[in-house]
């Protein structure tokens, strides 16, 4: 039994000493660092100035809610609309738009992702079978611009209106077109840009909030998901279920310090 | 112009759990190793400082092998063209130091005695008419009893956590650390598994225990139950890989030499033996060449059968024919297996480990009669808490939308009301499914791509089928409120993530004629070449393949020992 206890005992030095190795040093690393930086927020919070605090609600201007791949703001518009009737406001919580999902997409698609940087894009190209998985010439990005106008387009030829005036119902309809692969597109099929959409909005709902969904960590307290813990080890046996508020990854940011010439 | 460099004992293509394993038994005997690695070194436990991130290790695939340098061509049938994986998808290729050992999930079975000599115990059993026309199934050469103290070692390098399996072959010792903790789930598992009488034992676990110090006096952490571990590196030096064993140990030598970003093109070989191999380095930009006395081939699958095809080393396998060996049974794994929705109680299931589970081999290989049934062999059914991250795991009975409201209520609200048992379902070789050269997509480097012809077989459905009947059973005796069982096995699809369980391609066996390597990996076409890996598997088991792979690369360095001093066929 004690033998067991100095184990554990162990476990909790090796951890905490591995946690400050992880971020490269003790002060400023991994887990000491984390609970440093932790602190320091919370002190930040009671003084009412926490510029790095990532919260969503205070007075400070988050720099990140900007278009960075759109540059039309109806287009965005349409796409914030569509990505809300994929993950609606409810009950339960927020919906994509409040939860910055339109942002995270935007950006997503400006980088590598949007730009398919690690895929295989070599030609030649073929449509092939269902089965051979995605063959578009086509990067994200294209796709998702081209998808845009088309759900614009497609809304005028079904209801004689733009997508952002339509009822929501309406909305759905215009998008199970999408999703059942009726809208014609060009060098994509409709249903695989529906596919996109649908997946990286649920990327932009549950994703650490460091790249811009997810604000306030409010998808993971809907879905009961408590982010980045670095142990359950005390808690994995437990019978209950416990709710753990969630912590980000910004809770790993070692303090940057200046080099100080003195 | 290549330049050549100096030449070495042994060169291992490729530094992963296989590679490692040769680099370190082959270095602490006093052999010179170059260990040529294709991609960089920041998998290390200080590089894993930001790893509990979702979106870019599970979604985005940060550790694997960037396809956009090279990927596979894919294909049903032989008469279909065959169009690139152009983005990962049903197997997540590794790539880097350590290999998939960094982001692999830590089960580590032992495949069953019934696997090494599954054609001679078939047809012992339900004779020849068992094994139907165009199954290529057979011996690997080498018998458990053979292959046992290799699997010792191999999981006392990993440091274990488990305890014996009790439907699996005969062990020398004990697990060296003792098995993972309990959780609601597993213990739900283990319950509902005895009182349908079976023999549930605890998951084999490379997320350690307790801390560990190794027999090569390499220490591994106590697994905190993070929940990031597949696809994940791991931050804490708490579940074996490769960079925390034997990486370390063949380094302490000084006989090793680490060169990653070294991508290597072709092996040379004059009169069936190698010279050396030829790589690019892919930072500079510059070919080299480096000889060495025996090249031991240490990739994944793909690209172990890939540099034997563009070698031309080998003959490679001609479906129409039967003839030749490269590329030969290639092989995968069915998922059948069963969910269970439960109204009233919430689990932890955000917690977790790669390897925290429970198992049982009841229906797995020939545990279980199969005289009245249209299929051999099986599969492990596992219950495991590997932690659910919430974008990739959003379940919800069948008939429920796949978004909006109803979608978004539901996913919610299952999200810690769900388990699911599943089986990694054995497969089986088939004439028709095989690895060879693609004749029109290039690699990066100009290279032909590898192509991949594969298909589910009619034993693979029969053994689906059932096999879902059985885990079925044991979900409702968990108590679930709905059981819902893996769908329809359709034609293989290339897209959703299955397993990262491929094998085959160059595989062993006693006779030349139908096998590539001996049971020392050892090339039959050329003694001072060892294909090590899972592509030397002659069909894949009901289990994840790591302990049987590190059980051979064991044995593969024994043999290249051997063969350097006295050179020649091992076996």
């Amino acid at each position: 039994m004690s033998d067991q206890q100095d184990k554990k005992g162990m476990t909790r030095r090796e951890f905490i000493r591995k946690g400050g190795y992880v971020a490269g040093g003790v002060v400023g690393g991994g887990v000491l660092g984390g609970l440093i930086t932790q602190q320091t927020l919370k002190t930040n919070q009671k003084g009412q100035t926490s510029p790095q605090q990532d919260s969503g609600k205070g007075p400070e201007v988050s720099y990140q809610r900007a278009m960075m791949f759109f540059s039309n703001p109806e287009e965005f518009t349409v796409l914030s609309q569509a990505a809300e009737r994929i993950f609606p406001a409810d009950d339960l919580g927020p919906g994509a738009i409040d939860l910055d999902v339109p942002y995270y997409i935007d950006h997503q698609l400006a980088g590598t992702w949007g730009n398919n940087a690690r895929d295989y894009m070599m030609g030649p190209f073929y449509p092939g079978l269902e089965t051979q998985g995605f063959q578009s010439h086509l990067r994200r990005n294209e796709i998702f611009s081209q998808g845009i106008s088309k759900i614009q387009s497609h809304s005028q030829e079904k209801y004689k209106k733009k997508f952002t005036e339509l009822s929501e119902e309406e909305q759905d309809k215009v998008l199970i077109d999408f999703e059942k692969g009726k809208v014609k597109m060009d060098g994509v099929t409709s249903d695989d840009f529906f596919t996109l959409l649908r997946m990286v909005v649920l990327e932009g709902v549950y994703a650490d909030p460091l790249y811009g969904g997810n604000r306030d960590m409010a998808a993971w307290k809907m879905k009961g998901f408590p982010g980045n813990q670095m142990s359950y080890l005390d808690k994995i046996e437990a019978t209950d279920f416990l709710e753990i508020e969630p912590v980000s990854l910004t809770a790993h940011m070692p303090a940057q310090k200046k080099k100080s010439n003195g | 112009m290549a330049k050549t460099l100096p030449k070495t004992d042994v060169v291992t293509v490729g530094v992963g759990w296989t590679g490692g394993i040769i680099a370190a038994e082959c270095a602490k005997e006093g052999l010179k190793v170059v260990g040529l690695e294709r991609g960089g070194d920041k998998r290390n436990s200080e590089d894993f400082s930001m790893v509990h991130d979702e979106l870019r290790y599970a979604i985005r695939y940060d550790l694997m092998q960037d396809v956009s340098k090279e990927t596979i061509t894919f294909r049903n049938k032989g008469n279909q063209r065959a169009l690139p994986m152009r983005q990962l998808g049903s197997f997540l290729l590794g790539e880097g130091v350590g290999g998939s050992g960094i982001h692999w999930n830590g089960h580590t079975f032992r495949f069953l005695p019934y696997d090494f000599e599954i054609k001679s115990k078939t047809i012992e059993k339900y004779g020849k008419n068992k094994i139907k026309k165009d199954y290529l199934i057979q011996d690997w050469g080498i018998t458990y009893d053979e292959l046992e103290p290799y699997f010792d070692k191999f999981e006392k390098t990993c440091g274990i956590s488990g305890e014996p399996n009790p439907l699996g072959g005969k062990r020398s010792a004990d697990y060296p650390t003792p098995p993972m903790k309990k959780t609601v789930i597993t213990k739900k598992f283990r319950d509902a598994a005895e009182k349908l009488k079976l023999h549930p034992y605890s998951l084999p676990s490379a997320n350690l225990s307790t801390d560990y110090t190794n027999p090569d006096g390499e220490k591994l952490n106590a697994c905190q139950y993070c929940a990031f571990c597949e696809r994940f590196g791991c931050e804490y030096g708490a579940k074996s890989s490769p960079n925390v064993t034997v990486i370390p140990t063949a380094k302490k030598t000084g006989n090793f030499e680490l060169r990653t970003h070294a991508n290597v093109v072709e092996i040379i070989h004059k009169n069936g033996k190698a010279t050396g191999v030829r790589y690019i380095d892919t930072l500079k930009g510059e070919e080299y060449i480096q000889p060495a006395d025996v090249v031991v081939l240490t990739s994944y699958v793909m690209n172990n059968s890939k540099l034997l095809l563009v070698s031309k080393l080998g003959q490679p396998y001609n479906p129409d024919t039967g003839k030749g060996v490269i590329g030969r049974n290639y092989c995968y794994q069915i998922l059948p297996g069963s969910t269970g929705f439960y109204e009233k109680e919430r689990f932890n299931s955000y917690m977790g480990a790669g390897a925290l589970g429970e198992v049982v081999d009841d229906f797995n290989g020939d545990n279980f009669d199969h005289s009245d049934l249209d299929f051999i062999h099986g599969g492990a059914l596992v219950v495991s808490q590997a932690g659910y991250r919430p974008i990739g795991n959003n379940p919800v009975p069948s008939g429920t939308p796949l978004w909006g409201k109803e979608f978004k209520q539901k996913s919610i609200k299952y999200y810690t009301r769900t388990i699911s048992a599943g089986y990694q379902g054995a497969s089986m070789p088939y004439r028709y499914n095989y690895l060879d050269l693609d004749p029109n997509y290039k690699d990066a480097y100009g290279v032909p791509l590898l192509r991949m012809t594969y298909n589910y077989t009619e034993q693979d459905r029969n053994l689906y089928n059932y096999l879902n009947k059985q885990s079925h059973k044991v979900m409702k005796e968990m108590g679930a409120d709905i059981v819902e069982d893996s769908g329809e096995l359709m034609d293989y699809n290339i897209v959703p993530y299955q397993t990262t369980h491929n094998v085959g391609g160059v595989i062993m066996g006693d006779d030349p004629s139908i096998s590539a390597v001996n049971n020392y990996s050892q090339m039959w076409d050329a003694d001072n070449v060892f294909v090590v890996g899972a592509s030397s598997f002659p069909h894949n088991s009901g289990y994840n393949p790591t302990g049987t792979l590190g059980a051979l690369a064991y044995r593969a360095s024994e043999g290249i020992i051997q063969y350097s001093k006295k050179g020649g066929q091992l076996a």
